[in-house]
């Protein structure tokens, strides 16, 4: 029994200086004073990496949830006679719910176990002690450029997602199913206002993309130098950032229903 | 590895594709026009009860979108909702003794303005006032008058019921009150 209570005790001392070491790593990458002229270009390497690589995936995706979500919601609404009112819940749920969630497990299958794994790879050949040795910081060079680069494309992966996803609404309204083209777009405008739903949708893809990179990068820089290290951190990268973006968009919404 | 010229143009292009997106999600998506308002002018209507209309709901002349509701306000004397509509400068002809009709799109649409044409030779300019409006129709006011005028019709049938304690003249009540629908949406058709 005793021994129960121990390690309870040990597990929660154990995640509580994890998440310590997390919080401290995120502090010393974000709190330091930027050099724009060796960093940009490292950061828009991490762009490109991050996210333009990441686009296909985004728009096929995209494209495809907006023509089932289209196809879903006219199934349901011709039931009442309001299939007019399609364009409204395609834009309103993609542009709060579905684009910023969607956009955002998808990178961190794309983008954030890609960190891990180069991170944690360099740590087990020993590429960011050699860095320690030449003076470069690998906090600096390696760790921060990526932070920030996630940062910036997650965001513009979930705007790309958004219009994308209306647009396969429109294909399957309009062009398939035969809705009026003008009420589909119409009806939109006059349900979907651009600060409730447009830019809380962003603010929500804004944070998903910071705590995504922020877990991949913890992963990677303290995973264990193996391979099967390696794997493992990798794996928790996916699981934890996937939880973490469905429990903060639970908390967000709740604050952003709530008016802040 | 690509050079670091080939990576700047692809992130390039990865944020006018996304700037792009994002006008589209503005102006398309949830219509904001606020950055770039066609020319308007602005026209005023008091209305006694103005329902569900909210600012930027439609004007509509013929059923063609002609402007959006751009202010509501209540007037602090006379308890009456102040409608401010900006209208597109290309309607400058529209007579002054039109009437504005709040209307409902559809059993289920938003609230939006009707205005209808009438014959005077002046037109709305910009801060004139339309006289001749109506309210909005609220669905509960109308059911709760229709029920007053059941009630009211039902009660002297009911009466001569009253001394039938069973449940059957309950159920003989509500058919009687069944009937006098009927009958009422009868005499309306």
């Amino acid at each position: 029994m005793s021994m129960d209570v121990a390690a309870l005790g040990r597990w929660g001392i154990d995640s509580l200086r994890e998440l310590g070491r997390a919080g401290l790593l995120l502090l010393r990458v974000v709190f330091r004073l930027p050099d724009f002229k060796k960093g940009f270009p490292l950061v828009m390497q991490q762009v490109y990496a991050e996210g333009v690589l990441s686009l296909l995936i985004i728009v096929v995706s995209g494209l495809f949830i907006g023509m089932v979500v289209a196809l879903q919601g006219y199934h349901t609404l011709v039931k009442f006679g309001a299939a007019q009112q399609l364009g409204p819940l395609v834009a309103l749920s993609v542009t709060r719910e579905l684009g910023p969630v969607v956009t955002a497990l998808l990178f961190a299958g794309r983008a954030g176990s890609a960190v891990t794994a180069e991170i944690g790879l360099m740590k087990a050949t020993e590429q960011l002690s050699s860095m320690e040795m030449m003076a470069v910081d690998p906090l600096r060079r390696v760790i921060a450029p990526r932070l920030w680069g996630g940062f910036i494309s997650m965001p513009l992966l979930a705007i790309i997602f958004n219009t994308v996803a209306i647009y396969g609404a429109y294909l399957v309204g309009v062009k398939w199913l035969g809705l009026d083209a003008g009420a589909f777009w119409s009806n939109m405008q006059t349900s979907v206002d651009f600060h409730l739903d447009v830019i809380n949708g962003l603010i929500k893809s804004v944070v998903f993309g910071l705590v995504i990179v922020w877990i991949a990068l913890y992963q990677g820089y303290y995973a264990e130098p193996t391979s099967a290290g390696i794997a493992n951190a990798t794996t928790r990268t996916v699981v934890y950032s996937s939880l973490a973006t469905l429990g903060l968009d639970f908390v967000l919404t709740a604050m952003m229903i709530g008016g802040w | 590895m690509l050079s670091q010229r080939t990576i700047e143009s692809f992130v390039g292009l990865f944020l006018l594709a996304a700037m792009m997106a994002l006008m589209v999600l503005a102006f398309k998506v949830s219509g904001l026009t606020s950055f770039f308002k066609p020319k308007s002018y602005t026209v005023i209507a008091m209305f006694d009860e103005i329902g569900q209309l909210k600012v930027r709901s439609p004007v509509k002349m013929g059923g063609v979108l002609i402007g959006e509701v751009s202010s509501i306000t209540l007037d602090p004397q006379s308890f009456k909702a102040i409608v401010k509509m900006d209208i597109d400068h290309r309607f400058n002809e529209i007579p002054d003794d039109s009437s504005a009709n709040i209307l409902t799109a559809g059993l289920l649409g938003d609230n939006y303005i009707a205005l209808t044409p009438m014959y005077s030779q002046t037109f709305l300019k910009s801060g004139s006032t339309i006289e001749d409006t109506h309210s909005a129709m609220i669905l509960e006011k109308m059911i709760g008058q229709l029920i007053y005028k059941l009630g009211g019709g039902s009660s002297s049938k009911a009466s001569t019921t009253t001394s039938n304690t069973s449940n059957a003249s309950d159920s003989n009540k509500i058919d009687d009150s069944n009937h006098n629908v009927d009958t009422q949406k009868r005499i309306q058709k």
